[in-house]
């Protein structure tokens, strides 16, 4: 029985791991090629989120939310890049904080005026209800186990996109010399709002697959925003790779602590007081990791030599 | 011949597959000025940085004054009395010519953990100060900050920043990078008087100042010393010939 | 007299003369409101000190502002419940002892916390300082014993000998009185010479290394002074509001005292005063209009960092700040 609770642990560890992954994937590319800190990213998770219920809501077709979760969270995404982000890149990170923690306030309260204070539902697909057997006797939802695979395939899509396509090989380009690309003739803005636009439609994506599993609702962006920043930070800021792990490790460690702590605890103490201080030490378990791997490598695992 | 100053020994440092330091050996001798010189991309600067603190070096030892300071990082450094120029003028922007160089007087001093008395009436960094910025002949600018000083000026600050750190030792890379005719000759002469004072190990590309100014010369080429000696020594080395001048004339 | 200066004295008699007159015509709510705006200008006076003058970007200090809320939370806490804290040493509803308390515990917790996180820069100390004051709050949440997602109440506003702080204007005199103290010290500190080198590192750590101070330290001392102002801040906001809960602890918090800082103008003595005056004012006036005003202070301070980088004393003394 324990195995099998063992492994449903580290299931959901990795699947909250990939979805940090969807999440610190676009935060890292963006600072990466345009040296951007983007507290707003949790905004985009957020619009993904509602615009999947209110149009599975609206068509009956989870599918189709799925698809205007993209659509709305690129397209917000590419807006706020010409509105406001652009104006940015040349500022310092504290205009940057400021201006970004600017959107989300406007964000957030502009999607409660839209949404209302309430929160939305929104059901898993039929093709992914359901659970399978686990070995160890266990039952695991398919659902998660789908979300699972989908991020695998979209950590593999990006690899590819970086390392195979004209596109990626301007990001790349754009992260080690800016000036160099746009003497060579590429529309360096348009790359930009493209870079930001894909970041936030993993952003929006991640949140319309969460969305089925939680409510949506304001506010529902910023845990999974410093979480994404505190994979970014264990990776390396610039590095999709250090996300990649980052997203494991954090996904894996927070679970892990969470459902082990206690029990750990309980061989030395009465139960009751063991549960409430391995919840509380759980809660804090992801930021020691932080601290201990930012004090021997200040730049992350996986820094991009600078 | 009197212990040296500063000795470095067998320095090594690599950026991947690039030796940028192969093994350099060096001594400074007081009352000397040791110019290093050598074409561009040779790690003349990254030397500097390795010396200075700034860079850790991969290999190899560092002495000053005797005392091994390798372990030790830029500011320790500058405490012993290892006072640098940089390169690229490296000024407190904001802050008036007048009290960068009080940064330096308060490090001397002792403490900078001092919370109550301010500075800006404080005899003791002030007197010092001024009379740095009078002996670089930056006096009349010391009120003006640093980002409005022309950069002839800043490289003045500079030297009286390094001054007023009453330094053992000199480390000048290129303290006349960008200066006109004018105000070279001026700067070389006021080095040739430091000399006796202070010990200096030079990075220079303008020849004449090398010249007229070096007690002894290293050349460094890809990372290695290919040659020290006196003046005439360097200029008719004929593998400095073949290496260096002869791709300078 | 510079221009500044005269604005700051002008702000000053402005943030005492209001409640007065408030008092005076029987309208104890506003002397509660001048009361917030003179507890948020500390707390953000504190982060000035890291933030203005040492241009350390702390996005965590909130955990200071906090730790000192629940040390006065706490403290009373137990006082009125008669439990001994640990140890036999009993609370205390003694305003002198809780202030001494928050400043202390928020140094000392700093202290680990700068230690880590300065060996970082740019963005990794951004969101390091995050992460740490996220720590911070997720284990208020998560630790039932003082109340949990729930905070505590303070059921009597603790005391100060010889004051009567249950009512508005005495408290309010209290905590002006202290914001006044700080910022006199603040304009010591910046004009010392440990103010020296940490404005020099701000604007050129290698060059202050290069003198022979390592920024490292300088910027430790500032980073641990900071929180204790915001610390004391912390105490004073629980007494003020006779509550704490985790949402002292959060990261809205924390980017608030930057906002606070930045609407004011950065660096400057009274920054944080206009900034926490700004502040308030539009929560109480647009608060009163709609429920969803953070939708224009979100404009607002888009605006600002846009189009006005020096913030309100910026605009007023017309001239950039120069040492």
């Amino acid at each position: 029985m324990f195995t099998a609770l063992l492994i449903e642990q580290l299931l959901n560890g990795l699947q909250l791991g990939v979805m940090l992954f969807l999440m610190a994937a676009g935060l890292t590319l963006i600072f990466g090629v345009m040296g951007l800190i983007n507290l707003a990213h949790g905004s985009l998770y957020m619009i993904g989120a509602f615009a999947c219920a209110t149009v599975a809501a609206a068509t009956g077709s989870f599918w189709l939310g799925l698809i205007a979760s993209l659509a709305a969270a690129a397209g917000v995404g590419a807006l706020i890049e010409v509105a406001v982000i652009r104006r940015l890149y040349d500022r310092d990170h504290l205009d940057q904080v400021l201006a970004t923690f600017a959107l989300i306030l406007i964000l957030s309260e502009g999607a409660r005026w839209v949404f209302g204070s309430f929160p939305l539902y929104l059901d898993i697909p039929p093709q992914l209800q359901g659970a399978v057997p686990l070995p160890g006797g266990g039952q695991y939802q398919l659902y998660r186990l789908a979300i699972i695979a989908v991020g695998i395939a979209v950590a593999a899509g990006l690899y590819l996109l970086i390392s195979k396509t004209r596109l990626g090989m301007r990001i790349r380009a754009g992260e080690s010399d800016r000036e160099m690309i746009a003497a060579l003739g590429v529309d360096i803005s348009t790359l930009y709002t493209v870079v930001f636009a894909l970041g936030a439609a993993l952003a929006g994506f991640a949140g319309a697959l969460v969305g089925a599993l939680q409510s949506v609702q304001v506010g529902m962006g910023e845990p999974v925003l410093i979480l994404a920043f505190v994979v970014i930070v264990i990776g390396g800021i610039g590095s999709i790779k250090g996300a990649l792990v980052g997203a494991m490790i954090v996904g894996v460690v927070d679970t892990m602590g969470r459902f082990l702590l206690p029990s750990l605890l309980a061989l030395t103490m009465p139960a009751a007081q063991a549960t409430t201080i391995g919840a509380a030490l759980a809660s804090m378990l992801i930021y020691v990791v932080m601290a201990l791997i930012l004090a021997f490598r200040p730049s992350g695992l996986f820094a991009a030599q600078s | 011949m009197p212990e040296p100053i500063l000795e470095i020994r067998d320095l090594r440092k690599s950026f991947n597959a690039l030796k940028a330091t192969d093994g350099v050996s060096l001594d400074l001798y007081p009352g000397q000025i040791h110019a290093l010189i050598g074409p561009n991309g040779a790690g003349k600067s990254t030397l500097i940085h390795q010396i200075a603190g700034s860079l850790a070096a991969d290999s190899g030892t560092i002495r000053f004054l005797g005392q091994d300071i390798g372990g030790l990082d830029m500011a320790a450094r500058a405490r012993l009395g290892l006072a640098r120029s940089f390169q690229i003028s490296s000024l407190a922007q904001e802050f008036s010519a007048l009290r960068n160089v009080m940064l330096a007087v308060q490090s001397r001093q002792g403490s900078s953990f001092r919370f109550f008395r301010q500075v800006a009436s404080d005899r003791s960094l002030i007197d010092p100060a001024m009379a740095m910025l009078e002996r670089v002949g930056l006096a009349a600018r010391a009120h003006v900050p640093a980002a409005e000083l022309s950069h002839g000026e800043r490289r003045q600050l500079e030297i009286a920043i390094a001054l007023a750190l009453s330094p053992k030792a000199f480390l000048f890379d290129e303290p006349m990078a960008g200066m006109g005719p004018e105000s070279s000759k001026q700067l070389t002469s006021f080095l040739d008087g430091l000399r006796h004072e202070t010990p200096m190990l030079l990075v220079e590309h303008d020849m004449d100042a090398v010249f007229a100014l070096a007690d002894r010369i290293s050349v460094l080429v890809y990372g290695r010393i290919i040659a020290t000696g006196t003046v005439d020594e360097i200029r008719s080395d004929p593998e400095v010939r073949r290496a260096y001048l002869g791709e300078a004339a | 007299m510079t221009r500044e200066t005269t604005i700051n004295l002008l702000l000053a008699l402005l943030l005492l003369a209001m409640p007065l007159a408030a008092a005076g015509l029987g309208e104890p709510f506003y002397v509660t409101l001048a009361t917030r705006v003179v507890v948020l200008a500390l707390a953000a006076t504190g982060l000035n000190l890291a933030l203005g003058l040492g241009g350390l970007i702390s996005f965590g200090h909130a955990a200071f502002f906090g730790l000192g809320g629940y040390v006065a939370g706490i403290l009373a806490t137990h006082a009125f419940n008669a439990e001994p804290l640990v140890a036999g040493i009993p609370g205390t509803t003694s305003m002198p002892i809780i202030w001494l308390t928050a400043v202390v515990i928020a140094g000392l917790v700093a202290l680990p916390i700068g230690i880590i996180s300065l060996r970082t820069t740019g963005i990794y100390f951004i969101m390091i300082t995050l992460a740490f004051a996220q720590m911070i709050y997720y284990f208020a949440i998560s630790w039932p014993a003082y109340g949990g997602e729930d905070g505590l109440s303070i059921y009597v506003r603790n005391a100060f000998p010889g004051i009567n702080t249950t009512q508005p204007l005495p408290y309010f005199l209290a905590c002006f009185t202290v914001l006044m103290a700080t910022l006199l010290l603040f304009r010591l500190v910046e004009g010392s010479r440990f103010g020296s080198a940490l404005q020099a590192a701000r604007q050129n750590g290698t060059r202050l290394a290069a003198v022979g101070i390592a920024p490292f330290n300088i910027w430790l001392v500032a980073f641990v002074l900071s929180a204790m102002i915001t610390g004391f801040a912390g105490a004073l906001y629980a007494d003020l509001n006779r509550f704490v809960g985790p949402s002292m602890f959060s990261w809205h918090m924390s980017g608030e005292l930057i906002v606070l800082i930045i609407l004011g103008g950065k660096g400057r003595l009274f920054g944080p005063v206009a900034g926490a005056m700004i502040f308030v004012c539009l929560e109480y006036v647009l608060g009163g209009i709609t429920e969803r005003w953070q939708f224009f202070l979100g404009l607002i301070l888009l605006g600002i960092v846009l189009f006005a980088r020096g913030g309100l004393l910026g605009l007023l003394s017309g001239k950039p700040r120069h040492a």
